[in-house]
């Protein structure tokens, strides 16, 4: 087989009808350009949703769960009978939100392998009063500069500073939803309330936001002494435990271990957003659906200008025979046909397919203060661009390769008889 | 002495639609190097199919058939094609050039197929192909501008461009004028005189069959006279 001899075959068929090569072509190019746009965009979306959600939430987190489902005394006494205890409506105990030995946990994570950082904090329920309403929220004592390291706070600043919670043990940074819903700012006045009775008053010494609706609504930092004080625990008592690891991907295994160590409830991020990850999987499906779709499409057109060619080609084809080209010759005259078709239409796709998408990652989003984008989030990698080729280069191989083993099947004496 | 390039024996084949039909009859014939060879017989006698079937393009049929001493019959059909594209030349009735190529390109074609010299050497070589049809000052032309007598002079190079052994012409002036026939007889005759090729032509034309070595008749799927 001589490939050299069937691409300058099929070089000259395709340049000899240059408008269909061109349609054939473009079917390629539309639905590569489709699916890099949707690739990126989507990606971009997904990238942009788990780095909001990561950014705001730690890898790991260990806390104290409210249980309700301990064993019964029934259990406890009547076990050996083989006896089957219903215990309706049973009530949580009584159980105190403290870790045990929280800031000795903590001294010990921070010097595991492969953990960013690790900040101690103090959280709970709060009623912000600002005359006669309540606002309810979280107020977190936290470990600035270590919290600083985890969630990078200094950056989601907008008025004030955090640091001022280390010189100011009265002091308080609110979301900045929140204050702005209890009308208050920098130097003003805030009464915190815990459920439990505790009063306290703060001054306002910053706001913040996260871009995400859930914290900045409703959530409060203050330091961790200061929690401690309204809710009237001493100075070892911690409720949470954040944990930031360098690779994410690593808190799904390290949770569980640290869960087994310490004997404590630790939640990684992946159970915590479980929604976000549900989305993404969705996205995923939907981008490879409609791409596919397309790349089916042009496939079928493409199929359908080849098997033309071939009956319009009858007679070469004959000829190709009669003068010693075999069945692999002819198929590769037809398939080239194809692959050049493909790789054309699908380099064109590309370009075509990164322009768009970049002309998307700049065109401006406005979606209020609630979610920090200002363009449309577009992902860039090299992996979509080959998988686009590949896919591409797949489908016309396909198509063209049944009209192609048709050619390389006909019988030249019938056609050469006339 | 001259020697036997093509044997035929026992050739028997059938057509099957609309029914069942013998279309060949044993036939049993050879054909000598350098022979100059007419097949005629009225329309439907079987000669064509005779001629398709030394052409090995047509492998559904009984009987043996070999050339320059090889056994064709039972080859594969990618086998029969490198075989044909060493040895055996053809022109068919109507022409049949390869419409998107050049002139030179059709010439050109077969020779690159078979890949024994390089590009230029075949390029030289088809040069000289066309130079003996009397073509050359077209070689750069798109085949499908040609006339029909042109067409078929191109279509001789193409035929003459790997030297075979045998040349086959299925009505070769079937479709040509008087003057245009005369050319392609006479450059038949040529290449069997001059380069000893075999040349075996089905044709109606009896002038055409008379200026030949021989002359086999065929009626109703066997040889009557010649074979």
């Amino acid at each position: 087989m001589n490939l050299n001899l069937s691409f300058q075959i099929a070089q000259t068929h395709l340049l000899a009808k240059k408008r269909q090569t061109l349609v054939a072509m473009l079917g390629v190019t539309f639905g590569i350009a489709m699916f890099i746009v949707m690739i990126s965009f989507m990606q971009g979306v997904n990238q942009f949703l788990e780095d909001s959600a990561l950014d705001a939430s730690p890898h790991v987190r260990i806390y104290n769960e409210v249980n309700t489902q301990r064993p019964s005394i029934l259990d406890d006494t009547f076990k050996q009978q083989g006896t089957l205890n219903i215990v309706y409506h049973q009530k949580p105990k009584q159980q105190l939100a403290r870790i045990k030995n929280g800031l000795q946990m903590v001294s010990m994570i921070e010097q595991m392998p492969g953990v960013l950082g690790v900040s101690p904090e103090v959280s709970s329920q709060a009623f912000f009063n600002n005359g006669p309403i309540q606002i309810s929220g979280v107020i977190a004592g936290i470990d600035y500069p270590r919290e600083n390291r985890l969630y990078n706070l200094d950056s989601r600043i907008k008025t004030g500073s955090f640091k001022s919670l280390l010189a100011n043990p009265n002091g308080i940074v609110l979301g900045a939803t929140l204050a702005r819903k209890l009308n208050v700012r920098l130097g003003d006045k805030v009464s915190v309330t815990t459920p439990l009775g505790g009063n306290i008053t703060l001054r306002v010494v910053g706001t913040f936001g996260f871009g995400i609706g859930t914290i900045d609504n409703i959530r409060c930092y203050t330091s961790i002494s200061t929690v401690q004080e309204i809710l009237g625990k001493d100075a070892s008592y911690i409720t949470d435990i954040h944990i930031k690891m360098n690779d994410p991907l690593q808190a799904i295994s390290f949770g569980k271990k640290l869960s087994k160590q310490f004997n404590t409830y630790a939640e990684d991020w992946s159970t915590a957003n479980q929604a976000i990850l549900a989305g993404e999987k969705i996205r995923n499906v939907m981008t490879f659906v409609v791409s596919m779709t397309l790349l089916v499409v042009a496939g079928f057109g493409i199929y359908n200008i080849m098997n033309m060619n071939v009956i319009n080609k009858l007679k070469d084809i004959a000829i190709l025979k009669a003068t010693g080209f075999g069945s692999k010759d002819v198929v590769a005259v037809f398939l080239l046909q194809a692959v050049i078709i493909g790789l054309a239409g699908g380099l064109l796709g590309l370009g075509i397919g990164f322009g768009i998408s970049l002309l998307l990652s700049i065109t401006p989003f406005d979606t209020g203060d609630m979610i920090s984008l200002k363009t449309f989030p577009v992902i860039f990698r090299t992996e979509y661009y080959a998988m686009g080729l590949v896919f591409g280069l797949i489908t016309t191989i396909l198509a063209g390769y049944f009209p192609s083993r048709k050619a390389s099947k006909i019988d030249p004496v019938a056609i050469l008889r006339g | 002495m001259t020697s036997t390039v093509l044997q035929a024996s026992h050739i028997n084949k059938y057509f099957y639609e609309p029914e069942k039909f013998q279309v060949l009859q044993n036939i049993n014939f050879e054909v000598k190097k350098g022979e100059f060879l007419s097949i005629i017989g009225k329309s439907g006698c079987g000669k064509s199919t005779l001629l398709y079937i030394l052409s090995t393009m047509d492998t559904d049929y009984e009987g043996v058939l070999d050339v320059n001493g090889s056994r064709l019959t039972g080859l594969s059909q990618d086998r029969l094609a490198d075989f044909r594209n060493e040895h055996l030349g053809f022109v068919f009735q109507f022409h049949f050039l390869l419409p998107e190529f050049t002139v030179l390109q059709n010439v050109m074609l077969p020779a690159q197929k078979l890949g024994k010299y390089s590009n230029k050497e075949i390029e030289e070589r088809a040069y000289e192909k066309l130079k003996l049809v009397n073509m050359e000052a077209h070689a750069r032309k798109q085949s499908s501008k040609l006339s029909g007598g042109q067409q078929q002079r191109v279509a001789i190079a193409r035929a003459l461009i790997n030297d075979p052994t045998i040349i086959m012409g299925d009505e070769p002036t079937g479709n040509l004028d008087k003057a245009n026939s005369n050319l392609v007889f006479d450059i038949f005759r040529k290449i069997s005189h001059e380069n000893g090729q075999t040349i075996i032509t089905v044709t109606h034309d009896p002038d055409f069959a008379k200026g030949g070595d021989r002359i086999i008749e065929m009626s109703d799927g066997k040889i009557i006279s010649g074979g």
